[in-house]
């Protein structure tokens, strides 16, 4: 009888699960902490932060979609201070391992929240939004541009020794050559997708329903796009992969993981099911011990070298 | 927030105030309107069928005190009714709502003692003709306190009423919701102390501090 080892180890980061709560709908963590059994997750990647305190966009800010929801939160924070202050001595040792995802409206301001970061006690990687808009480019994403991708990650590589993933922009016409930007400006591993840019219309007010006219989408109605992109990422680079978009159950789960991610994360799924990292992780096992697989490993990619040679 | 059941597909946990609680049999209940999908499942389950509820959630309303005004517009009635059983100090509720089809409660069903309901309704169809903005300039003088809940506009105006009475008020806001505990700042509303989440430092507010747009 095979015992699944669960343990992946995502840029240096030893986790103990390969299920991960993403950036943005878990906050800073203790709001959950408090509510639900985290216990199943191998790490948090807390929500962005920026170097100065960000108020975010005006409301509403939330909207359901078919099988999906938009949101503009508008990358809200109480900046770097308050956060290493308030919010980080409350995770450590709450939270199993601690990921902070950092912002900036310019490359200086990754940097300094980078440096912030490096060395501080409980912070075990940091990833890189990179779908911020870049202020001194006319608002354009950071993410959407190679050679702007390569400057801000190398930026930030300067400023710090600890595992490094960039969150890639799925708003883009070529995945592939971002992720390959990203690699060679010094990145550890890739995250992926963040949002998809959308927006919905209010019929009966005749505006656009969010307070911020766009908004991004997530939720399963993202799934298969999120997936044809790690695949492709995970054909473009040769850093393992943290795959997340629209994830509900431990299949979606695998076909991230068959895709080529080593690891990956929740987001939109825990708002449908706190609950949900603990129900993958076991489906996950469940998977592993049907099909006598040991460690995730053995299937990472699987799907991009012909599947199961008896499948 | 409650969860819907997953044979629904995936959708949001609705946040819901509590419109009554006996907290010997461990109950509460909940008092909504059909508004979109998530509400007509909720409307179409069957008897004894289970929900997942998370709560309660937030800050709820300061104690009542003696001579407390309670305005309730439409559904907004839930967390007023529950705050209304909470004591039975003379108090007044005013009820209002376009037409007496959305009083979805009759005052004799909540059956508290020394509560006097005031109904409004815009079509004259049940109670007073006209809004509770309308009624609440003969009661404000004779109150201590204001508590309301109900559509956004309403809200706004009551603020203004009672501030300008001089009667400190309590306002209880909704907005569309995804985690309900606090941690996604999806909830946000416009305060004098900058953006707060309406599901954990709400839903309700000193009305002085709430920013409207409009």
């Amino acid at each position: 009888m095979i015992k699944p080892d669960l343990r992946v180890n995502l840029c240096g980061i030893g986790l103990e699960s390969p299920v991960l709560a993403a950036s943005g709908p878990f906050g800073y963590g203790h709001e959950y902490l408090e509510r639900v059994d985290c216990s199943a997750l191998g790490a948090i990647v807390v929500k962005g932060i920026s170097a100065q305190p960000w108020a975010g966009n005006p409301p509403p800010r939330l909207a359901e979609t078919a099988s999906g929801m938009l949101n503009s939160i508008g990358l809200q924070n109480p900046g770097l201070e308050r956060f290493l202050a308030e919010d980080l001595p409350l995770l450590k040792g709450a939270a199993p391992r601690i990921i902070v995802n950092i912002v900036g409206c310019d490359i200086d301001e990754y940097a300094d929240v980078a440096a912030g970061l490096d060395g501080a006690e409980g912070v075990d990687g940091l990833e890189i939004n990179i779908s911020c808009p870049n202020l001194k480019a006319g608002g354009v994403a950071f993410g959407t541009d190679p050679a702007v991708t390569y400057r801000v990650v190398s930026a930030v590589r300067r400023q710090t020794a600890l595992p490094l993933l960039v969150k890639l922009s799925p708003n883009v016409t070529d995945i592939k050559v971002i992720a390959r930007a990203a690699e060679e400006a010094g990145a550890d591993g890739i995250s992926l997708i963040n949002t998809l840019s959308g927006m919905l219309i209010d019929t009966e007010t005749g505006r656009p329903l969010l307070g911020n006219t766009f908004g991004g989408l997530s939720g399963p109605a993202v799934l298969p796009a999120a997936l044809r992109m790690a695949w492709q990422a995970a054909e473009a680079v040769d850093i393992p992969l943290l795959a997340m978009g629209g994830i509900t159950s431990a299949e979606d789960a695998l076909q991230f993981i068959m895709a080529g991610a080593r690891a990956v994360a929740v987001g939109t799924g825990l708002f449908y099911d706190p609950e949900l990292p603990g129900k993958i992780v076991r489906g996950l096992a469940g998977y592993m011990e049907e099909h006598n697989i040991n460690t995730l490993g053995q299937i990472e990619g699987i799907a991009r070298r012909g599947g199961y040679a008896n499948g | 927030m409650t969860y819907m059941p997953p044979e629904y597909g995936h959708l949001l946990p609705r946040p819901f105030s509590i419109f009554s609680a006996d907290r010997e049999k461990g109950e509460v209940s909940i008092l909504f309107e059909v508004r979109g999908r998530g509400t007509a499942l909720l409307a179409g389950m069957r008897q004894g069928a289970p929900v997942k509820l998370l709560g309660p959630l937030g800050a709820g309303f300061p104690a009542l005190q003696p001579d407390s005004l309670l305005v309730a517009g439409g559904v907004g009635l839930a967390p007023l009714a529950f705050l209304a059983a909470s004591t039975e100090q003379r108090r007044t509720l005013v009820y209002g709502a376009r037409t007496a089809k959305q009083l979805v409660c009759s005052p004799a069903e909540l059956g508290l003692p020394n509560l006097t309901v005031v109904e409004a309704t815009e079509d004259g169809s049940r109670g007073k003709r006209g809004t509770v903005t309308d009624i609440l300039p003969g009661l404000l003088p004779g109150s201590r306190a204001l508590f309301a809940c109900g559509p956004q506009r309403m809200l706004a105006a009551v603020k203004g009423q009672a501030l300008q009475a001089g009667v400190p008020a309590w306002i209880s806001l909704e907005e569309r919701m995804a985690c309900g505990i606090g941690a996604c700042l999806g909830c946000a509303v416009q305060t004098s102390g900058g953006y707060r989440r309406i599901c954990r430092d709400g839903p309700v507010f000193p009305a002085g501090e709430v920013l409207f747009n409009d």
